[in-house]
């Protein structure tokens, strides 16, 4: 059995973070993801991030996942690509499908970062062809470069769902409507007006009722709700479109550290479940550790610095040193983008988890 | 269906918004950035200092109109493309936008283009008077398009 | 270069379509253009075909709803094996990809 000082699961901005971090401090690492390239979500996100300096504001995302590619590869850690990681068994040992063959790989320490998924939303039809998630879409037009759809109504009015849609425009889509259930939008502002001054409508308390087709979307029917969130049926409306997308939110991907045995509790700023874990990002599994959106819904920005101070705190561990002042940086970094309306938020429920994880580490 | 509306009021910041006199002299920044998001990119790449942003980092820009030389470095840096200059002095009829723009093809210097308000309803006819390719700013264009002074409050994009 | 299919050329700002190896494969017996590196449904769906398979018990049809292999509603037989995620891999010169009913047949054995 291969055996590695410390394997990271996951090579979105979280997990190749961590990466940079733990081998500077002369850790061996190996990076496991899923993909044919690593990245993360990183590669999708075509717009320029929000941020200072130190986060690397107004950059494209996958401009900065260029950066840390290179970086990854300059201080050469190993990566294993199309490897899939399921499951993590006694003695940090991880199984994993490297090209369709299994190996086991035993780790000192392990850092999850596999990120997160989409929540789906179910009406009738919307299991045909041409209703996607707006991740789904975003990987289909930045990644693949393939339009899935002419005329697209987008269901959320959150961050994902005003982004994507700006980036449907940019690819040559034409988006009929942003539909939203609740009397405000969910995202930014600033994002809701990069598409409505061209002309893409945003109806607040509005629901899609479902989608129209035989074989493949056609078109869909909706409607606004009242205070209740009831649809108000005689108002419903039919909108031609041949793509439904669905951005209701995400969910973080945390099967791994459930099996692994990790301490859960809900917070719903962050999405649902999340792993309990101290102020160093280590669960309450010694040795595992968790960085980016599967420890909590937020941003690459955020996955960045908790991936740096997750492998920090790995190699503290390993090596038996000390580096708090660095630790400490990347703390408050963290901090100042964890304020705002939507950030407050999630710093608190933060905070609760690290001491959450106090309370129940001392009563385990 | 209940729309979101931008509309004129809602969506302007108003510690930002330049003063009518400051206006008529000439190039200024319009920043339309009202909430408080964790970002300051248009401070830092500011070299006249004309915005602040300041601690933390979630507070809304606020411009020195004096200092604002409407050279519009800031437009292309907001990642909420939020930033636009207008030169009020343009023409004796028209004033001219520069806005952020990031869409293929790109409009011709000349050629004439319908404006839009912030909620992509028709106003009025213009004409782009230059294009600056996007290579130039990471990839996004800045566009200036001529339209009658009195709409200077309203348009904000014009029909891809 | 073709221009008739749903590929995005031209981006404002990931710029041109990179060149790359064309190379053929076969959906339901009929020849499609693909590049290498291109994944199995996005060829697909560059070509307006968003209709990849039948369920088993409902008998719905599915197209791509995650794009990353983690639903597997792209799944379709490729190259006489059932139940591929055509999301994630990629095209091979002459590969076979067929519309899957239900759970799909093995064609070809591996083993
Ligand atoms: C539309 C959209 C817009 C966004 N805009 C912004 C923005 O402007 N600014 C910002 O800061 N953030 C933004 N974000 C959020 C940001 O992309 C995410 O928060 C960030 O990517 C999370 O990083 P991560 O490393 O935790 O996860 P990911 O980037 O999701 O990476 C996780 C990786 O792990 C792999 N993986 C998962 N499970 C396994 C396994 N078992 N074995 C092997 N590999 C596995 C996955 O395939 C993936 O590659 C946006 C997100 C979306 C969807
Ligand atoms: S579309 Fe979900 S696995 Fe392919």
């Amino acid at each position: 059995m291969e055996e590695k000082d410390l394997v990271i699961i996951g090579g979105g901005p979280a997990g190749l973070c961590a990466a940079i971090s733990a081998r500077k401090k002369g850790i061996d690492v190996l990076i496991i993801d899923e993909n044919l390239r690593p990245g993360g979500q990183l590669f999708k996100q075509i717009h320029r991030f929000f941020g200072s300096k130190e986060h690397m504001a107004g950059v494209r995302g996958f401009v900065i996942g260029e950066k840390l590619l290179k970086e990854v590869k300059e201080l050469g850690v190993e990566v294993w690509l199309n490897s899939i990681a399921y499951g993590i068994f006694k003695d940090k040992v991880i199984g994993v499908i490297k090209d369709g063959k299994n190996i086991l790989v035993k780790a000192k320490s392990i850092i999850i970062s596999t990120g997160a998924t989409e929540n789906p939303l179910s009406f009738p039809n919307w299991t045909l062809p041409g209703v996607m998630g707006a991740g789904a879409c975003q990987t289909m037009i930045n990644i693949h470069r393939v339009l899935p759809g002419k005329k697209v109504l987008m269901i959320g009015s959150g961050n994902v769902g005003l982004i994507v849609s700006y980036q449907l425009l940019q690819a040559g889509a034409e988006v009929v409507g942003v539909v939203e259930i609740m009397p405000k939008i969910g995202g930014y502002l600033v994002h809701a007006a990069k598409i409505k001054r061209f002309g893409v409508p945003i109806y607040l308390s509005t629901t899609i009722l479902e989608g129209v087709g035989k074989e493949e979307i056609e078109g869909a029917i909706i409607c606004p709700v009242d205070e209740n969130f009831k649809p108000i049926i005689k108002k419903k409306k039919y909108i031609e479109v041949d793509l439904i997308c669905i951005a209701v939110g995400l969910t973080p991907l945390n099967e791994l550290l459930y099996q692994a045995g990790c301490l859960f509790t809900y917070k719903g700023y962050l999405g649902g479940m999340v792993a309990l874990h101290n102020e160093n990002m280590e669960t309450t599994v010694e040795n595992i550790f968790v960085a980016g959106d599967c420890s909590g819904i937020e941003e690459a920005s955020t996955a960045m610095e908790e991936g740096k101070l997750a492998g920090i705190s790995v190699a503290e561990k390993i090596r038996g040193k000390k580096w708090e002042d660095e630790k400490d940086q990347i703390r408050k970094r963290l901090d100042d983008f964890r304020i705002g309306t939507f950030g407050e938020k999630r710093k608190l429920s933060k905070e609760e988890i690290v001491r959450e994880y106090y309370e129940r580490v001392k009563t385990w | 269906m209940k729309e979101l509306k931008l509309g004129e009021k809602t969506y302007l910041n108003k510690i930002s918004f330049p003063s009518f006199e400051r206006i008529k002299k000439g190039s200024v920044a319009i920043i339309e950035c009202i909430e408080d998001i964790p970002c300051n990119p248009c401070e830092t790449i500011c070299k006249f200092g004309a915005i602040k942003v300041g601690f933390p980092i979630t507070s809304l820009p606020i411009l020195d109109e004096e200092k604002c030389t409407g050279c519009g470095k800031c437009i292309p840096i907001c990642p909420g493309l939020a930033i636009f200059v207008l030169n009020y002095n343009f023409s004796e009829k028209d004033c001219l936008l520069t806005i952020p723009y990031e869409f293929l093809p790109l409009p011709k210097e000349g050629e004439k283009v319908k404006c839009l308000d912030r909620d992509g309803k028709y106003i009025c006819e213009g004409k782009i008077v230059k294009v600056i390719q996007p290579e130039r700013n990471n990839m996004t264009a800045l566009v200036s398009f001529a339209f009658p002074k009195k709409y200077y409050n309203k348009v904000r994009s014009f029909k891809k | 270069m073709k221009k008739k299919d749903l590929r995005i050329y031209k981006h404002p700002i990931l710029g041109d379509l990179p060149e790359r190896k064309k190379i053929y494969i076969y959906f339901n017996g009929k020849k499609l253009t693909a590049y290498e590196g291109e994944m199995i449904a996005a060829v697909l769906y560059a070509n307006g075909i968003r209709r990849l398979r039948r369920t088993e018990r409902f008998k719905e049809v599915r197209g791509i709803f995650c794009a990353i292999g983690r639903c597997t509603d792209c799944v379709m037989t490729v190259d006489g094996i059932p139940n591929i995620r055509t999301c994630i891999t990629p095209v091979k010169e002459k590969m076979k990809i067929e519309f899957q009913e239900g759970l799909g047949k093995w064609k070809k054995k591996i083993w």
